[in-house]
């Protein structure tokens, strides 16, 4: 993975130090508290419901073990001893003290690691799939493409006051897991038919909150080394003519959407065609540069097959089935790529504690080439595990309470903090999930059901991805009262789909019942290995709207 | 209004013009609604500089700029960005007058605002206040390097360091 120059040492050094400036002038009175709260977000430190929430930048979800476990120790010396994994594949410290926030940034800088613009209305922490450089279906490694963006946009002197926040995701494979139709910008790498030179797709305009969009492609190839001129262009127009009226129209996605993705288009290619492409983007030497460093680790050649994994999974069916739920096949032979679920029922979702962060850091560090990957649904992975040391993980993150067998089932569910930590929620989200959790519970039910996605978002921001969950669930306040509603059909893969409202919003205590009787129009009407999602759009929402009304009827 | 450019405090040479009625100031800053009925009205000796909203386009100021010694930018509110990309595309159409920030700008703009093209900040007496002048130059110098290739000065951002660092090991190799 990248390691820090010189360069990017001395830079996020700077940054704490300017960071620690910048709270000095606030309290000696030379920045107004207006004119600091952008300066403290962009530094990703929130003021939530009880207490400051500190956003930890994890660039495009790649980790060491010196890096989790240096997230571990923050979490017990400076939070209550643990931390939350977010969809946008950061952490979150919900406790942390404001005066202990420079010490906190001074141990991440040690591990290279800081909180450089996890907030404000400038470009975000970039992320990227999960299983970058290890997906058998991909073209390009996303990742050195995903640093590059990550060290230009860092500190941008003319993109740091932007209408609105701005969200950048990059894949290199077939399958989108990096939800790049619901950014403000996704790249995807792809060759070009002719040349079968790589080249990035570039879609503009997607996002959630309460305007979701799907993005609109502008370029179907743009050659890899025009790519920060190209985004130099992009963000050139939004920053000028995005609407900075009201903070709700304010996104990227309005503009695409006010004038057309054809003109957006033009007026981007315009500015384009002014721009001295050489003095703005990387050298190709740089660009190789940054690439070295994702170079694959020294695989050992091993048999596509481990039969010590088989004789395991055959002595072993809770085993089996975990590694059937929660193992990806893996590009080199005799290797997976294992996602540890941080969804054990009963839990908040994406939570770790520090110990279960050392206990990953220790099996990254002894099973996968020091690396996991953060991934956008909450879950941790380790990229390159041999098969044959599938079971003593198994039995390592068993002792952890990390073995659930749930990875992309029922109880995976993606949720926001929600009213129990967040200030701007308007519902729980959290006891939602675990509601969910415990009605699903039975490992055989999931799987039987097979792949389905829930997401939950406490209010109309959207941070749990509800738009696009295959079942979505919004949680609302209406008159004092929290209120859910259910959305059906979206969709966060390159078949990206916003998903439709079923029809009134429901009381807490009924949507487990809710989820059931969907889940069951679908048992019913599914054909022979058809998952959920392809049921949907192929019989419509109409049953299942039927079976729903049937669930605010009874509740009525 | 409190003026400052890289070096600190500057003297402000500017008088500004509320209407078109400009008479013998020999540096008039006028606003845009009437800098055509200025510019018509100017003579020989006299250097005419505008101050405009940030939401008009490149566009609609580009034919003025020969005739102009000054373009101020107004900045309605800290947050709002507009400004430094104004900035850049006229100093990319060739313009060598002076660019001016007018507005409540803060500190740790101040590096930014010189990287995209301004040379100078007009700012309003209590965020002059707030904000002494070493505030200002201390924040200017934040990062010793900057990522970002082409703008402020040349060598300064990383992408010329590694790429001069890079021609530097080639020479020693030879």
């Amino acid at each position: 993975m990248y390691r820090y120059d010189e360069f990017d040492e001395r830079f996020v050094r700077e940054r704490v130090a300017q960071f620690t400036d910048q709270v000095a002038r606030r309290l000696d009175g030379s920045l107004t508290e207006d004119e600091f709260k952008p300066l403290r977000l962009k530094n990703g430190v929130y003021l939530q419901l009880h207490a400051y929430m500190l956003r930890i930048a994890v660039p495009y979800g790649t980790l060491n073990s010196r890096q989790l476990r240096q997230l571990a120790l923050i979490g017990e010396r400076y939070d209550r001893g643990y931390g939350h994994f977010t969809t946008r594949q950061n952490l979150q410290f919900n406790w942390p003290k404001l005066r202990d926030v420079p010490a906190i940034l001074g141990l991440l800088a040690d591990v290279e690691m800081h909180c450089i613009q996890t907030s404000g209305n400038c470009i975000r922490n970039v992320t990227a799939d999960h299983f970058a450089g290890v997906a058998q279906d991909e073209i390009e490694d996303p990742r050195p493409t995903a640093e590059l963006i990550r060290q230009w946009s860092s500190a941008h002197p003319e993109f740091s006051y932007l209408p609105r926040k701005f969200k950048i995701a990059v894949t290199g494979a077939e399958a989108d897991r990096a939800v790049i139709k619901a950014h403000d910008i996704g790249l995807r790498l792809r060759r070009h038919p002719d040349t079968h030179e790589t080249c990035y797709e570039i879609s503009v305009g997607g996002g959630l909150g309460r305007t979701p969009m799907i993005g609109k492609v502008v370029r179907d190839y743009l050659p890899k080394k025009d790519l920060l001129a190209y985004l130099e262009a992009i963000m050139r127009v939004y920053n000028l003519e995005g609407r900075r009226d009201n903070k709700y129209k304010a996104r990227v996605k309005i503009l695409v959407h006010e004038i057309g993705a054809e003109e957006f288009t033009r007026r981007v290619e315009a500015e384009f065609a002014l721009l001295d492409g050489p003095s703005i983007n990387a050298d190709p030497e740089e660009a190789a540069r940054i690439a070295a460093y994702f170079a694959p680790p020294r695989y050992e050649t091993l048999p596509a097959v481990s039969n010590t994994l088989e004789a395991a999974k055959a002595a072993n069916p809770a085993f089996a089935r975990w590694v059937e739920v929660n193992t990806a096949p893996h590009k080199v032979p005799g290797y997976a790529a294992l996602t540890i679920s941080l969804k054990p029922i009963g839990q908040a979702p994406g939570d770790a504690t520090s110990e279960q962060m050392r206990l990953v850091a220790d099996l990254a560090e002894r099973y996968s080439f020091d690396e996991l990957r953060v991934t956008h649904a909450q879950n941790l992975v380790l990229p390159h595990v041999r098969q044959r040391d599938l079971f003593a993980i198994w039995h390592q993150l068993g002792e952890a309470g990390l073995a659930s067998a749930n990875v992309g089932l029922v109880t995976d569910i993606i949720s926001c903090p929600g009213l129990d930590y967040c200030a701007l929620a308007t519902a729980r989200s959290i006891p939602i999930a675990q509601a969910i959790q415990s009605r699903f519970a039975d490992e055989a039910r999931q799987r039987e059901i097979g792949p389905l996605g829930i997401k939950i978002s406490g209010c109309i921001n959207a941070c749990g991805h509800h738009h696009v969950g295959h079942i979505g669930i919004l949680g609302l306040e209406k008159r004092g009262i929290e209120s859910y509603q259910i959305t059906l059909g979206g969709d966060d893969t390159e078949n990206a789909a916003i998903g439709e409202i079923l029809g009134p919003g429901l009381a807490a205590e009924e949507v487990p019942d809710a989820i059931e009787r969907i889940v069951s129009v679908y048992l019913a009407a599914r054909s022979e290995g058809e998952s959920f999602i392809d049921n949907v759009r192929r019989i419509g929402l109409a049953p299942f709207k039927a079976a729903f009304q049937e669930t605010a009827r009874a509740a009525a | 209004m409190p003026l400052l450019d890289r070096n600190g405090h500057r003297e402000d040479r500017w008088t500004r013009s509320e209407g078109a009625a400009i008479g013998n100031i020999p540096a008039a800053l006028v606003p845009w609604e009437v800098l055509v009925e200025a510019l018509d009205t100017q003579e020989p000796e006299q250097v005419i500089g505008v101050l405009i909203p940030n939401n008009i386009s490149f566009a609609e100021l580009a034919p003025f700029l020969p005739r102009l010694a000054l373009v101020a930018i107004a900045f309605p509110a800290y947050g709002d960005g507009r400004g430094f990309s104004l900035a850049r595309q006229i100093r990319r159409a060739g313009f060598a007058g002076e660019i001016r920030a007018s507005g409540p700008l803060i500190a740790d703009q101040f590096a930014y605002a010189l990287s995209c093209g301004f040379d100078t900040i007009e700012l309003p007496e209590a965020s002059a206040a707030r904000q002494p002048v070493p505030q200002w130059l201390n924040a200017k110098d934040s990062f010793s390097a900057t990522y970002q290739r082409g703008y402020g000065e040349s060598g300064r951002n990383v992408l010329d360091q590694r790429r001069a660092a890079r021609a530097a090991a080639l020479n020693a190799a030879e």
